[in-house]
C-alpha cells in the first residue's frame, strides 16, 4: 500500500501530465468527427461576448465596404423590381418561388476564421431568435455555411471553407449535381466533386445550390466554374469553383429558416419507424 | 512568493488577451499567424511548482481552443510543452540549470535563444499535426510549422523586450 502511495507521489507530475494530455487529446479527436464536442466552442457566454466587443470596433473600420455592398444590393433589387421577368414563359414546376418557403433571420458575423483546415464563424443571434442547428446561412452574394451549434445569444457556423462541410450543389444551366467540398488550400475557391461526365461544363458557368438539400432552398448562388479536371480513380469531374463571396470579409448574413425541414424530417422518421 | 503568483496571473490574462484580440487576426499570407501566448509557459519561473505549470498550461490552451473553435489542439500542445520544459532547459543550459538563476528576460544569449526556439518548435509541431490530423498534409504541416515558428519567435522576442527594458 505504502509503495503505491510512494509511486503516486514520486510520479505525480507525470500522472498529471498524462491525465491532462488524455483529456485534451480526447477533445481533439472528438472535434474531428462531424458531431463535435459542444463544450469547447465559441458560442458560449465568455468567448461570444468578447468577440462581440471586438467586432464592434472592427465594424467601424469596414463601414465603407459594407455600405458599398448595400448600395450594390439595392441597385440589384431595384433592377429586379423594374425589369420583371415576362410571365409568358412557363417555368418548371419545381422552381416556382414559394414551393420551398423559407423565413429569414438577419444576423451579423462577429468572428470569422479562415486560416485553418476546419473553419467556423460566430454569429450574434442564437436560439432566442429561433436559430437552430443545421439551418443554412447566406448573404447577398452567395452561401456562407451551415449552423453548427447555438447558445441563447450566439451561434457557430460551419463555414463552406471547412473540409468537413458537404453541400449539395448543381450547375445552373443543367441539373447535374455534385457535392461541394473544400480542399483546405485557397480561401477563394471550393471544389464541386462527383459531377457526372455527361454534364457539359464550360469555364464561367454558374454553380448554384441544388434542390436535394433541406438546408438551402434551390438556386442560391455559389460561384463560377474556374477549371475542370477528371478524377483518376472515379472518372467523375471535379470542378474548381470560384466563389462569389469573399469569405475573408463577411458582414451581415441571413439565416434561412426552412419550414419544410421539420415536416420532411418527421416524414422520414415515420417511414423509418414503420 | 505572492508577487510571483500575481505576476503569473497577470501574464496569463494579458498574453491571452493580446493573442485573441491582435495575433489571431493577423493571418499573414492567408494562414500564418504567430502564437506568442506560449510565452506564459516559457517565462514561468524555473524552480516553482511544476504541477501548477502543467495545470495552468492546460487551461491556457483550453481557453485558446474555446476562442478558435479547435477542440483541444492548443490544450494538447501547451500541456506537452509544459511537461517537457525541464528537458528543454537541460538541453539549452546544461545539466546544472536548477542551481543557476536563469532569467530569460535579460539580454539574449545563444542559450536563451535556443531555449525559445526549441520550445516554440515543439509546441507548433504538435499544434499543426493535430490541426490537420491527416498524413497527406505532411508538407502543409511542415510549411506552416516553419513559417509560424519564425513569426512566433520574432514576436516573442519583441514582447520580452517590451515588457522588460534593459536596466542601465
Amino acid at each position: 500500500m505504502q509503495q503505491i502511495f510512494n509511486f503516486l507521489i514520486r510520479n505525480s507530475n507525470r500522472l498529471l501530465f498524462l491525465l491532462l494530455l488524455g483529456i485534451s487529446l480526447g477533445l481533439t479527436i472528438q472535434s474531428h468527427s462531424y458531431h463535435r464536442s459542444k463544450i469547447i466552442s465559441s458560442a458560449n457566454f465568455l468567448s461570444g461576448g468578447v468577440y462581440e466587443k471586438i467586432n464592434r470596433i472592427n465594424e467601424y473600420l469596414n463601414l465603407q465596404a459594407e455600405n458599398d455592398e448595400l448600395v450594390l444590393e439595392n441597385a440589384r433589387l431595384k433592377s429586379l423590381l423594374f425589369n420583371k421577368e415576362d410571365t409568358s414563359k412557363l417555368p418548371l414546376p419545381d422552381t416556382i418561388k414559394g414551393v420551398k418557403p423559407a423565413d429569414i433571420i438577419v444576423s451579423k458575423v462577429i468572428h470569422n476564421a479562415y486560416s485553418t483546415h476546419e473553419n467556423f464563424l460566430t454569429l450574434n443571434s442564437g436560439s432566442n431568435e429561433g436559430v437552430k442547428p443545421d439551418m443554412g446561412v447566406i448573404n447577398s452574394l452567395g452561401i456562407v455555411g451551415i449552423i453548427d451549434d447555438t447558445s441563447p445569444r450566439y451561434s457557430t457556423v460551419v463555414s463552406i471553407l471547412n473540409m468537413k462541410s458537404r453541400i449539395n450543389a448543381k450547375l445552373k444551366k443543367s441539373n447535374h449535381f455534385g457535392s461541394l467540398t473544400w480542399d483546405g488550400k485557397s480561401t477563394g475557391f471550393v471544389q464541386l466533386r462527383d459531377v457526372p461526365r455527361l454534364a457539359s461544363v464550360r469555364k464561367g458557368d454558374t454553380i448554384v445550390t441544388g434542390g436535394q438539400s433541406v438546408i438551402f432552398p434551390e438556386g442560391i448562388n455559389i460561384g463560377t466554374v474556374e477549371t475542370i479536371y477528371q478524377e483518376r480513380e472515379t472518372s467523375f469531374y471535379v470542378i474548381k469553383v470560384k466563389l462569389f463571396n469573399d469569405m475573408t470579409n463577411l458582414g451581415h448574413v441571413y439565416i434561412i429558416k426552412s419550414k419544410d425541414r421539420e415536416e420532411l424530417i418527421n416524414l422520414e422518421n415515420k417511414e423509418k419507424n414503420e | 512568493m505572492n508577487s510571483a503568483l500575481l505576476v503569473n496571473i497577470f501574464r496569463f490574462i494579458m498574453l491571452l488577451a493580446i493573442q485573441i484580440v491582435i495575433f489571431n487576426n493577423m493571418n499573414f499570407l492567408g494562414y500564418i499567424s504567430p502564437f506568442p501566448y506560449i510565452l506564459y509557459i516559457i517565462l514561468y519561473p524555473v524552480n516553482s511548482n511544476k504541477a501548477g505549470l502543467i495545470i495552468s498550461s492546460f487551461f491556457l490552451g483550453l481557453i485558446m481552443d474555446m476562442f478558435c473553435n479547435s477542440g483541444g489542439i492548443h490544450a494538447t500542445a501547451c500541456v506537452v510543452l509544459a511537461y517537457y520544459r525541464p528537458y528543454i532547459f537541460k538541453f539549452s543550459f546544461g545539466l546544472s540549470y536548477e542551481y543557476q538563476t536563469i532569467k530569460l528576460n535579460e539580454s539574449l544569449t545563444p542559450e536563451r535563444f535556443s531555449f525559445i526556439l526549441v520550445s516554440v518548435l515543439i509546441h507548433h509541431i504538435v499544434l499543426f499535426v493535430l490541426e490537420a490530423f491527416q498524413f497527406k498534409f505532411i508538407w502543409d504541416i511542415l510549411l506552416r510549422t516553419l513559417f509560424s515558428s519564425i513569426f512566433t519567435i520574432i514576436t516573442s522576442i519583441i514582447i520580452i523586450y517590451l515588457i522588460k527594458p534593459n536596466k542601465r
